[in-house]
Formats: structure tokens, C-alpha cells, sequence
């Protein structure tokens, strides 16, 4: 028995050992790249899937809002990346019952369609621009349905507090064109959410801020439930609100098709 | 007041009190819907009077009062849609039913019964397999889109077969509304004119599903043509609704980093099979190829070629009337939407043109609409008519007009 035991403990006790030796491969920086990629899996991939309903504010520089109210179905895929993305409009009126369903791939463009009501019109739009602000706000759809940690090389910078949260600060250029040069996130060290990112321009001045205002754990996973957007350029921004979140509803990829889009699942869609 | 709005009217009322009564009604109800002002002006020069219908033909003002209800497990849904219109321009007074129908969700089917939209087919403003009754008066006149369609009195039954899904649409008849001498100009008024409505209904199928990344739909159909043949003479005129059997496809993808359409169909002049009857539309082919993307982050560009080749085009010109140049066997038509947002898309401009390369005809659709606040937008457009007035644009010549519409959703 004793010998036994011995045998477990040596190779440990050889590891301990290792690890004292000072040496590059053990006290490396974290990877970069691995951080974003982290970040965005906990971001835009937390559970298998997720219901929430979403309020988003647009508010110009004079102080005048409109606001668009929706519901969000996602859930993540068997393909690499790969997500379907369900957006039911409540509010205004004037589009109530206007849904777009996205299927969104790592290795190409996505697909995208909308439904508009008044004419019960299924239409496929072009999915190129993903930069493009979503429904007029300053998020954009990337924004929303988050963006391919390939698409960006990325640099660690520096650890920093903001806000008694210490984070790893990182830089991201996109390796294609896009409408910023690169952008600096904030990422927790805890839970690998951003708590701030900024957008900047060729000139290398500031163009938009993102900050996320609530961070709360719903069923086990930290989960950005208060967020804005803001445009330095025009003073206007975009402050969204994520309530009656719910994880693992169950949903299918039968859920995403123009099944569902001309007539919404009653049992998650108000 | 017909069956279906008194129906129309008592569904509010009770939506209306279900709606005060919300703690205990266990589904959802909505209640929405807006006012509208719209005119149009003409800009061509025909001799009219300032201020008068022939200058004004189109002022109309609406309201649009929208009920929405549903059980909560969404087995049964109800949608009613009704407009109040005062037709300044006409002197009329109307209620139009837009859509009324009730839908029963069933785990493989969905079945919905009463007026409705059906819209079907991946064209741009031109239409194969979308054989659906259409409102061109609205379209001309600068309404808004969704009143190009109409809805007719149906039952659709959706049957979802693993992946695919089949639908099946059966109606009671309902015509076009056509351009008449009441708004446009020339157009003659008619002799005395009996309309022989078809009495039996129309049926119309289509099969659709995914092909990888792609949407592919099968469509038949068995009805009738809505515009009328007018037979007769110049006292007394019969119009008539020719049978009409169609059959087509489409499909629609991805495609460099845009959207591709392809659509085909076979349009089968039931009552003039071999094409000998002058007054009645020969069978036809139908095809259709448009791409659609996106130029920047507000920017979207569509470009689409249609074309109809007329069957037993050598019957057609042996038996048509010799009052009329001859219809060209193969009858193109180009079209260009270009679509900016700015503003953060509450300023949208949009042009739409047609170009009738056959008939050497275009029609050109440029609007720009402002939304001031979630709840009013106004849109200032135009509709220009040009080119040979034998072609099916050029023929509105005279009737180019301006338009605003100015609408307020509560």
C-alpha cells in the first residue's frame, strides 16, 4: 500500500520540482489571442443557447431617444462558431412583428433574412457588411452577434484596475479592411467579459466606446446585462438592456427557418 | 356594411374589452395602428385645371386600426387589420378589410382561415409565381408598398414534412385593381361594362425547403388572370377573367458576398391554349435573374433582368387586332433599386427604376423618407412614366406624379 502510494507522489514531487526552474514556457504571458478568444466564447457563446428580451435606447446628441424593444433567440450550432440568431421586434409600431434570422458561420459569410409583416414578405438580404449599424443604433451587427477572434491579430499590453476589476488591456487590429484601425479592449481576468472596449479610426483617433454598465451571473454565467455604445463622433449612443434572460431553453435549429420567421414560436416570443 | 366588417367591427369591440380585462385573459393582446395622409400632384402638362381631381387625383386620408390576439401557448392566433379612408380626391367614403383571419398552430401544420396577404416568389417589384391579387392604383399613386398587395379570402393550410414545408393556398377570386379613368388619364370611360367574376376558386401550391445555404421553392397554381378580357363593342363591353395555369421555381443564395435570385415560370393561357383569341393573353414563359448587395454600411444596391417570350407568337400576330401595334414576342424588362440610409437610418433614400428595354418605356420610383420620432415619418417621392406610350410604362405617360405621404402609428 505504501508502495503504491510512493509511486503517485514521486512523479508530483518531480513536477514541483520543474516548475521552480525558471524558464519561459511556464511563466509566459498569457496568450492574446487565447484571452480574446475566451472573452468572446463567454460574450456571445454562453450556454447552448439563450431567450432574451431587449431594450435598446437611441439617443442623439440633443438628448432625443427612440427606442426599439425586441426579443433575441440564439443558440450555438454542431459547426465550428457556427450560431443562429432569431430578432422579433415589439416596439415601435410601426415594425412590430419585423424579425431577422441570422445563420452565422466562422468560414464564410452569413446568411440572413428578414420578415416583414404587412406584406408577409420572407426576403434574403446580403450579409457582406457586418459593420453596418444594427436597426439604426451604434451597435453594429458584429456588435451584436460578435465578431471571429481570426479575423483580428492581437497584442496584450499591459494588466490594468478599472473600476476594482483587474483586466487584461489588449489590442486588436483587423487583418482586412474595416471601419476602425484598431481597437483596445478591457477584458475581466475573472470572467473573461469586456468591460470596455474603444474603436479607433486610421488617424488613430478615438471613434466609438463601448462600456459595459451591468455584468450579472444568470444561471452560472456572467452575463452582460446593461451595455451602450457610444459614437464620439456624432455624440450619439446606444444604451441596450438584457432582461428576462434565460440559458438551455432547449432550442432546435428547426426554430431558424422561415417555419418560425412568418410565424413566431409563441412560447418564446411575446 | 358586409358580414365580414360587421365580423370585423364586433372582433375589435371584443378585443378592445379583452384587452381592459388583461389579468385574466391568459394569451396576449395588441392593439396598434396609425393615421395617414397621402396626395398626389401630376407634373406632366395634360390641360388641367390647378386643384382639381385631374391635377390632384390621389388625396386620401386613413386610418388603420390593427388587433392582434393570440392564446398563450400560441395554438390559436387572431389578426385583424381594417382601414377607415376618406377619398378626398373621389368624394368617397370606405372601410377596406385588409386582413381578418385566425390561425391554429399545430405541431406539423398550421391552417389559417379569412382575408389575407400571401406573398410568395424572390422578385423585386416584379412578380411570376406570386400570383396574388395586386392594387397597381396604390402602387402608381405612391402608397405606401404593403398596399400593392391585396388580400383575397382564403384558406392556407401549412403542412411542415421534415424539412420541407407545403403550403396550399385556396381562395375565392379577387381581381387586380387596375388603373381606370377615374385617376389616370387617357384612359376612356368605359361603355357600359357587365364583369364576369370566375365563381369557382383558385388553388395555389408551393413546396419549399434549403439546399445547403440556399432557398429552393417548386409553385403550381390553378386560377385565373386579374386583369380582365374585354370583349364586345363599343356600346356594351364584357370583361372577363381568363383561367390561367402556372407552374415555376425559384432559388436564392449567396453569392460573392450578395444575394442571387432566380425565378422561372410557365404562365398556360387555359382558354386560348393554341393563342388564336386576340383578346386573350397568350402562354407565356416568364424568367428572372436579380442580385442584390451591399455597396457600403448604409448603401444597398439590387439590379434585376426579367423576361416573358410569348408562346405561338405567329397565331398571336395572325389573329390580334389591327388597332394595336403587335406585343414583341420576348418582352425584357431591366431594373435598379439603390437604397441609402443616413441619419442613423431615419433618413432613407431609395430609387427605383424600371427600364421596358422591349418596349423602349421606364418608370422611375425615387422617394426619400425622414422618420422624426419612433411614432410619425413623412415620405416625399415621385413617379415618372416615359418612353413609348405603347409600352406598359410609357402608356402612363401623362400621369407622372408627386407624392407625400406623411404617417402617424399609434
Amino acid at each position: 500500500m505504501h508502495l503504491s502510494r510512493l509511486k503517485t507522489v514521486r512523479p508530483l514531487l518531480f513536477l514541483l520540482v520543474l516548475n521552480c526552474v525558471p524558464g519561459e514556457a511556464i511563466f509566459a504571458e498569457p496568450d492574446a489571442a487565447k484571452l480574446v478568444a475566451d472573452s468572446l466564447q463567454a460574450f456571445y457563446h454562453a450556454g447552448k443557447d439563450m431567450r432574451a428580451q431587449v431594450t435598446m435606447r437611441l439617443i442623439n446628441a440633443q438628448g432625443k431617444e427612440r427606442k426599439r424593444v425586441m426579443t433575441m433567440l440564439r443558440m450555438d450550432t454542431g459547426e465550428r462558431g457556427g450560431q443562429r440568431y432569431y430578432i422579433h421586434f415589439q416596439n415601435p409600431s410601426d415594425i412590430r412583428g419585423t424579425t431577422f434570422m441570422v445563420w452565422k458561420h466562422l468560414e464564410r459569410e452569413d446568411d440572413r433574412w428578414i420578415f416583414i409583416p404587412a406584406i408577409k414578405l420572407v426576403r434574403r438580404i446580403a450579409a457582406d457588411d457586418k459593420r453596418s449599424s444594427f436597426v439604426g443604433s451604434d451597435f453594429t451587427y458584429e456588435d451584436v452577434s460578435g465578431r471571429v477572434a481570426d479575423d483580428e491579430t492581437h497584442t496584450l499590453l499591459r494588466t490594468e484596475e478599472i473600476a476594482g476589476r483587474v483586466t487584461y488591456v489588449i489590442e486588436s487590429e483587423p487583418k482586412e479592411r474595416a471601419d476602425y484601425k484598431h481597437r483596445k479592449s478591457w477584458i475581466d481576468q475573472s470572467h473573461g467579459l469586456p468591460l470596455r472596449e474603444e474603436f479607433f479610426d486610421a488617424r488613430g483617433e478615438k471613434v466609438r466606446v463601448f462600456v459595459a454598465d451591468q455584468i450579472e451571473l444568470v444561471e452560472q454565467h456572467w452575463t452582460i446585462t446593461g451595455r451602450t455604445m457610444k459614437n464620439l463622433q456624432t455624440g450619439h449612443r446606444t444604451q441596450a438592456r438584457f432582461d428576462e434572460i434565460k440559458y438551455d431553453i432547449g432550442l432546435t435549429e428547426e426554430m431558424f427557418t422561415e417555419r418560425y420567421l412568418r410565424n413566431p414560436p409563441r412560447k418564446w416570443i411575446r | 356594411m358586409d358580414p365580414l366588417r360587421l365580423v370585423a367591427v364586433i372582433a375589435c369591440a371584443v378585443v378592445m374589452i379583452g384587452s381592459t380585462m388583461k389579468q385574466s385573459y391568459a394569451g396576449h393582446v395588441d392593439l396598434s395602428g396609425f393615421v395617414q395622409a397621402q396626395a398626389a400632384s401630376l407634373i406632366s402638362d395634360v390641360g388641367c385645371s390647378p386643384g382639381t381631381r385631374c391635377s390632384v387625383p390621389f388625396n386620401e386620408q386613413r386610418v388603420q386600426l390593427k388587433a392582434d390576439a393570440g392564446s398563450e401557448e400560441g395554438s390559436v392566433a387572431f389578426t385583424g387589420k381594417i382601414d377607415f379612408i376618406n377619398d378626398a380626391a373621389l368624394s368617397e367614403r370606405d372601410s377596406r378589410t385588409r386582413e381578418f383571419y385566425i390561425d391554429y398552430n399545430s405541431g406539423s401544420f398550421t391552417v389559417r382561415g379569412g382575408r389575407q396577404i400571401v406573398t410568395w416568389g424572390v422578385g423585386d417589384l416584379l412578380f411570376i409565381n406570386d400570383v396574388f391579387p395586386k392594387d397597381w392604383v396604390a402602387f402608381y399613386s405612391g402608397l405606401p408598398l404593403e398596399y400593392l398587395k391585396l388580400g383575397s379570402d382564403s384558406l392556407k393550410l401549412d403542412l411542415f414534412l421534415s424539412s420541407k414545408t407545403l403550403e396550399i393556398v385556396v381562395s375565392d377570386f379577387t381581381a387586380d385593381r387596375m388603373p381606370d379613368y377615374k385617376q389616370f388619364s387617357p384612359f376612356p370611360a368605359v361603355p357600359q361594362r357587365s364583369i364576369k367574376e370566375p365563381g369557382e376558386p383558385e388553388i395555389a401550391l408551393k413546396l419549399s425547403g434549403y439546399l445547403g445555404s440556399w432557398d429552393a421553392a417548386i409553385f403550381a397554381s390553378r386560377g385565373f388572370y386579374r386583369a380582365p378580357a374585354l370583349t364586345g363593342n363599343s356600346a356594351e363591353l364584357t370583361a372577363e377573367y381568363p383561367r390561367l395555369n402556372t407552374v415555376g421555381f425559384s432559388l436564392s443564395g449567396p453569392l460573392a458576398g450578395g444575394v442571387l435570385n432566380l425565378e422561372t415560370g410557365y404562365y398556360d393561357s387555359v382558354d386560348d391554349s393554341d393563342g388564336v383569341k386576340s383578346t386573350i393573353n397568350n402562354s407565356q414563359l416568364r424568367f428572372l435573374m436579380g442580385y442584390s448587395r451591399q455597396l457600403g454600411s448604409e448603401t444597398q444596391i439590387g439590379i434585376q433582368a426579367y423576361a416573358e417570350w410569348m408562346q405561338d407568337y405567329e397565331d398571336y400576330k395572325r389573329n390580334r387586332s389591327a388597332l394595336t401595334l403587335p406585343d414583341k414576342q420576348l418582352r425584357t424588362v431591366a431594373t435598379v433599386r439603390f437604397t441609402q440610409q443616413y441619419l442613423h437610418q431615419t433618413l432613407t433614400l431609395n430609387l427605383f427604376a424600371f427600364w421596358g428595354a422591349a418596349e423602349d418605356d421606364s418608370y422611375v420610383i425615387p422617394s426619400l423618407r425622414y422618420a422624426f420620432n419612433d411614432y410619425l415619418w413623412a415620405e416625399v417621392g415621385a413617379n415618372i412614366f416615359s418612353g413609348s406610350r405603347h409600352g406598359m410604362f410609357g402608356t402612363l405617360a401623362d400621369n407622372d406624379n408627386i407624392y407625400l405621404t406623411v404617417r402617424c402609428t399609434f
